[in-house]
């Protein structure tokens, strides 16, 4: 049977998506399925991510499975001068899946080459983190109880933030999306990305701040503004403030409105928000674990 | 210009009796194309020039290869660098077949991805890319996902 690498979000059909919610559903009516028994999980971290590390290593551990590996790239052969592909070939004769975080753009889809056992990438520097994506999706059916006909905002940093671009590619191949983006000049979509939709057929509107028209969305999805992100220091000085979303902006929204956010936040909620039913950043990051359970058991056709 | 001075400006890189002529090379470009095309490890006899007038190019080269001819695969690979490229195939001194080199619909090797973050800039990889758009020329790299416009390609 062929491999079923997860390297990027495209690399899923619609079907596959929905069956990752299903499964989902299931582990966490179940979150301890010993599906994983007398398995061993490489958990290869290149670089510390201490979030998504201890969703997967809870995960497997849920799934009763077993881990080796490594928490960053300093505790690796890495630093004895240890190529990618070495590592790979290595760790991938141990065990049955291999988990990986890497600085490098690419490296994931590489390891797939390499590897004989599936790869699950939990980020490739800038380009991918496709469970991220599929904890998104997840957050978002548990709320909407639909991927269909739902309009989306998505807020802050578009032009760099990956998180944004995958769940973009994603909720695209569900019936009717609308997309708003709310960004500073110069952290808006690339345009590859609304060429994409316009090629769709898909509805998508930009603004440079919130206005009224929050009323009217479904899920506003929050990201960072970094400041290292622009290049005259000004420019962010001048745009810190117009993104952070506060309590009073939430009252003439939609009762199933919801808020997300991949995390960490810095102040771009304000932290009156917290309290509002409308947060959900907390337990969306909670329901990381059963999709990475869910993604895990499809991967190695265990339901 | 003179008949006689033409002819001898044409005869400055000397005509085969069969094999493969390619045409229409930026002068600038000739060497990367002979190393695509591997020229540099041929035991054919090969004569080639570079900076010749040309009412197109401005400067053009030329490659004549003899007792050599390729599949279309091996010389799209140039269509990158050699875009109006013609060849003409040539068994007895005579033209018996022209062709034009066509942007392939994927790109392996040959080009550097221009992302410096990109796993294929930091380990030896082959580079890979899809061919997305062929004018202008925009590559999307198999591994980091990120376009390679024309304006930012480096041959490797």
């Amino acid at each position: 049977m062929e491999k079923k690498d997860l390297i990027s979000i495209m690399d899923y059909s619609k079907e596959e998506y929905l069956r990752i919610m299903e499964l989902a559903a299931d582990f966490e009516k179940t979150p301890n399925q010993k599906l994983l028994d007398g398995k061993v999980v490489a958990s290869l971290f290149f670089e510390p991510s201490t979030r998504t590390r201890l969703s997967f290593e809870t995960a497997i551990n849920r799934m009763g499975g077993r881990i080796v590996g490594f928490t960053d790239a300093g505790s690796s052969s890495v630093t004895k001068g240890e190529t990618l592909h070495d590592t790979i070939k290595m760790v991938s004769h141990y065990s049955d899946l291999v988990v990986m975080r890497h600085p490098l753009e690419g490296s994931a889809r590489y390891a797939a080459e390499v590897s004989d056992v599936p790869i699950i990438n939990a980020g490739d520097g800038a380009n991918q983190h496709p469970t991220q994506t599929l904890l998104d999706m997840y957050s978002i059916i548990k709320t909407q109880k639909t991927l269909d006909n739902l309009n989306i905002f998505m807020v802050g940093d578009l032009k760099y933030g990956r998180t944004v671009h995958s769940l973009l590619m994603a909720m695209s191949q569900f019936e009717n999306p609308i997309f708003n983006f709310i960004a500073p000049e110069e952290l808006q979509m690339p345009k590859e990305y609304k060429m994409y939709l316009r090629e769709k057929g898909i509805r998508y509107f930009e603004h440079k701040e919130f206005t009224d028209i929050i009323s009217e969305a479904d899920i506003v999805y929050m990201t960072r503004v970094q400041k290292e992100r622009f290049s005259d220091p000004i420019e962010y000085e001048k745009v810190k403030n117009v993104y952070i979303l506060k309590n009073e902006m939430l009252e003439n929204t939609k009762p199933n409105m919801r808020i997300l956010h991949p995390l960490p936040r810095v102040n771009e909620i304000h932290t009156d928000v917290d309290q509002n039913e409308k947060a959900y950043y907390f337990t969306q990051a909670l329901n990381g674990v059963f999709t990475r359970e869910a993604i895990i058991a499809h991967t190695l056709n265990l339901k | 210009m003179k008949e006689s001075i033409k002819k001898k400006l044409k005869l400055k890189v000397s005509a085969i009796s069969s094999g493969t002529v390619i045409d229409h090379i930026p002068s600038k470009n000739l060497f990367k194309v002979i190393s695509i095309l591997e020229l540099d490890k041929t035991d054919n006899m090969i004569t080639f020039g570079a900076n010749l007038d040309s009412g197109k190019l401005g400067s053009k080269a030329i490659i004549k290869v003899s007792n050599q001819f390729f599949e279309d695969d091996d010389i799209n690979r140039i269509a990158l660098i050699a875009p109006h490229a013609k060849l003409n195939i040539i068994r007895d001194y005579e033209v018996v077949e022209k062709k034009v080199v066509e942007v392939p619909d994927a790109v392996v090797g040959i080009v550097k991805c221009f992302n410096p973050k990109c796993i294929t800039n930091n380990e030896r990889i082959t580079t890979s890319f899809d061919v997305i758009s062929k004018e202008p020329l925009d590559l999307k790299c198999k591994y980091c996902e990120k376009i390679t416009h024309e304006d930012q390609m480096v041959i490797k």
